[in-house]
């Protein structure tokens, strides 16, 4: 047991020193944060007037949404059916829909659209609406808590100083409120799709994606390493210390711990890229200044909510919009997924790559037997593109539970939302393969370390399963 | 007692069989030439010692215990296609192979210090070993092997690569080995070394054992009872001066002597050869004739046929 342990920080440690690892390491994430970053400086450069409609039935928005060189708000007075029409009809941009509230104030809006809403127009729209929602709250909040001191208070006769001293913490906290801004497509036939879905799809490809691009790389890590001690002729000697398949699994876990901990690299400084970004450029991500510009006992700037500019809201509700969204999706099982998905596709073909390895005295000759092994997750990732638009149907079910592309196919529905049962299948059935897989490349690698310039073929493969210690 | 010893081994493979039935003994500390034509089984018999193989049928021992996998730890094996990480550092790679012995981190080092000071590559540890020459690598290997102070050695072609000042340098050290109480199992072609390194020896040959013993008791059953005199002073024909039976083997003239080799039947004795020589010339040399071992490992395997070349 000691030796395996030793065999795995070996292959661990001689991979995580080499020079290709640490720029994969630092260039995966600037790569993530981009993705995150770039999208919202492209929506700032559109120079084109977008006409927005805004249907709003409580009247407390009239004329608060100010044109700017980007939008051109328009009130529309009519019904639902008939704004959304005569949006499409005009070829506007979108439609803002602010309902009227049932019992309190008004705290949710809709946009419709043809394209997705543009994320600096629901900024600024949430920010626009939350300073009125707030700023309104806030005036009677101040009115009520002076009536609590002085009954004889005329309202009339507030003036500054006392409102000042009258903001208090808890004023604050009961006035912020959140828009729930839901963004509706108008499809090509009219028909509503949630953008929501959009959300899930990008995860679950995301997941799919990384996961494919995770068992190649450190799949044929291990059939390199394999190949490696194999050609240096240094194999004879392990064996003689370590059972093959003692050397055959340090391996495999080895690069396995190499990719969990590229994974969390990854996932640790994309998070630390996009933190530092929103410190060092705070007018662009600052996601909370309504908390900022009343802090208590500070004078309230009377026109605060007319001085802001687009930029100052945009970027915190493309953070909102996106973190709403994956809180929509299962988290839990989603990142535990992830993680056994990732092991158990990993451990099913990094044992399969490591048997070829074992196969085979050259890279050049792993060919012929790479294809078989690669052709299942070549086609995963191309049944994937099916999938998210149908996550539910038999093609997604089935090769979401065949073992060879579970791995990617389940991770693209996950974020759908997928019955336990189908998962508890699909993971018993992955667990179950690759105790088979490991046990049938053990063999096979036993044998095929120390066979020397011999061209291999499949039916001999098949006979060293059954050769004898 | 043997301190090693392989009893009725039995290995198959799928197409033609590696060892049938192959028996010995290795006495403490010796050195046991393991020889054989390429493909006879050697190498088989060695990973079966090395448990790398399980044989199908039969059984080592360790004195008397049965051989089981706690054993690797006290066998060093240096094989004959050997290699190392070329990516890893020199002084890192001896420690990891050190410690998949079953040496302590801190034991190891301490080893692998003594033995690079000794031989002479210590400025190399923290080079990758792809920049160093083979010979290089070869002492690594060398180190490496027998770093745990296994009480089992078992080189193949340990000779292979070396130049002939560090030829001599690990010959020392396996005399060394000996002598510090290490049983050694030496596999070569090299027949000079053999004779100058082993105490005992087994031949396989078609994966069959033919010969076993120790060297000198070989050596003596394969002498033919020949000698061979050198002399001057007589031209004359030789034939007719040597006894009934006496057979003359090769007559050439090196030089200012004449030099003559004859075998003798089975009862003669060497002083009548001397005695019929005598009054005729006068004797410069008179030796037996011995064979080498080489001439023992050729006649030895021709006698058992099939020998098939580089197979």
């Amino acid at each position: 047991m000691n030796k395996i342990i030793l065999v795995i920080k070996r292959e661990y440690l001689s991979r995580v020193q080499k020079k290709s690892f640490i720029v994969m390491t630092i260039l995966g994430p600037i790569l993530m944060a981009a993705l995150f970053i770039v999208p919202i400086y492209l929506s700032q450069m559109s120079d084109e007037v977008k006409k927005v409609d805004i249907l709003d039935e409580t009247g407390w928005f009239i004329n608060k949404f100010e044109n700017s060189e980007r939008f051109n708000f328009e009130y529309v007075f009519t019904d639902l059916e008939t704004a959304k029409t005569a949006m499409m009809a005009k070829k506007g941009y979108a439609l803002l829909y602010i309902p009227r509230p049932e019992v309190s104030v008004p705290a949710s809006a809709m946009i419709f659209s043809e394209k997705q809403a543009s994320i600096d127009l629901k900024g600024y729209i949430k920010s626009v609406m939350g300073k009125e929602v707030e700023n309104q709250k806030l005036g009677a909040e101040i009115i009520r808590e002076i009536k609590k001191a002085n009954p004889d208070f005329n309202a009339s006769a507030s003036d500054t100083a006392s409102r000042e001293s009258i903001v208090s913490e808890e004023i604050l906290k009961n006035i912020k409120t959140n828009i729930k801004l839901t963004s509706i497509r108008i499809g090509e036939q009219g028909k509503e799709e949630k953008s929501f879905t959009e959300v899930s799809m990008g995860v679950g490809m995301f997941a799919g994606i990384l996961i494919y691009f995770f068992i190649f790389l450190f799949g044929s890590q291990v059939m390199r390493g394999v190949i490696e001690e194999k050609v240096s002729r240094i194999v004879e000697v392990i064996v003689s210390s370590v059972k093959p398949f003692q050397l055959m699994m340090g391996k495999i876990v080895g690069v396995a711990l190499v990719g969990l901990t590229q994974f969390m690299l990854w996932v640790v400084l994309t998070l630390a890229i996009v933190t530092v970004f929103q410190t060092v450029m705070p007018e662009k991500m600052k996601s909370n200044e309504t908390a900022q510009t009343f802090k208590p006992g500070t004078r309230i700037p009377a026109s605060a909510e007319a001085n802001i500019n687009f930029e100052e809201a945009e970027n915190p509700d493309n953070m909102d919009r996106i973190i709403e969204a994956l809180r929509s999706i299962d988290y839990g099982t989603m990142i535990f997924s992830f993680i056994f998905f990732f092991l158990g596709g990993y451990l099913l073909y990094g044992a399969m790559f490591a048997a070829i390895g074992a196969a085979v005295d050259n890279e050049t000759d792993t060919q012929q037997f790479m294809m078989p092994v690669t052709i299942p997750l070549i086609l995963a990732i191309i049944v994937a593109q099916f999938v998210i638009n149908n996550p539910e149907g038999p093609v997604a079910f089935w090769f979401s539970i065949i073992p060879f592309t579970s791995p990617i196919i389940m991770m693209v529905r996950i974020p759908f939302g997928v019955p336990y049962w189908e998962l508890a299948l699909s993971m018993a059935l992955l667990t179950a393969t690759f105790i088979a897989a490991v046990w049938m490349a053990g063999r096979i690698y036993r044998t095929g370390i120390l066979m020397y310039g011999k061209k291999v073929s499949w039916a001999e493969l098949g006979k060293w399963l059954f050769y004898k210690g | 007692m043997a301190y090693f010893s392989v009893r009725n081994i039995t290995k198959r493979y799928a197409a033609h069989t590696a060892l049938s039935n192959v028996s010995m003994d290795v006495p403490e500390q010796s050195i046991f030439g393991l020889l054989g034509p390429n493909g006879a089984g050697k190498t088989s018999l060695i990973r079966i010692i090395n448990q790398i193989t399980g044989p199908d049928e039969g059984e080592v021992y360790f004195g008397n215990e049965k051989l089981a996998p706690h054993h690797v730890d006290r066998i060093g094996y240096l094989p004959e296609e050997r290699g190392l990480y070329k990516k890893m550092k020199v002084g890192e790679q001896a420690l990891y192979l050190a410690q998949l012995k079953g040496v302590s981190k801190s034991d190891a080092l301490k080893k692998l210090k003594y033995w690079f000071e000794k031989f002479e590559i210590q400025a190399w540890w923290n080079k990758k070993v792809e920049e160093l020459s083979k010979g290089m690598q070869q002492k690594v290997q060398f180190i490496v092997t027998i770093i745990h102070e296994p009480s089992l050695l078992i080189f193949d072609e340990p000779f292979s690569g070396f130049d002939p000042i560090n030829v001599n340098l690990l010959k020392d050290e396996i005399l060394n080995l000996r002598k510090n109480g290490a049983t050694i199992i030496f596999s070569t072609h090299n027949m000079a070394s053999v004779e100058e390194l082993c105490d005992n020896i087994a031949l396989i040959n078609n994966s069959h054992k033919i010969l076993e013993g120790s060297v000198k008791e070989i050596k003596k059953r394969y002498k033919t009872n020949t000698y061979s005199i050198d002399f001057d002073g007589y031209s004359g024909p030789v034939q007719s001066l040597l006894p009934a039976g006496f057979m003359l083997a090769e007559d050439k003239t090196d030089d200012d002597l004449r030099q003559v080799t004859v075998t003798l039947p089975a009862s003669a004795n060497q002083n009548e050869l001397l005695n019929a020589f005598m009054p005729y010339v006068s004797i410069h040399a008179f030796r037996e004739i011995i064979p080498t071992m080489n001439e023992i490992f050729i006649k030895t395997v021709h006698a058992a046929g099939n020998h098939s070349i580089n197979s």
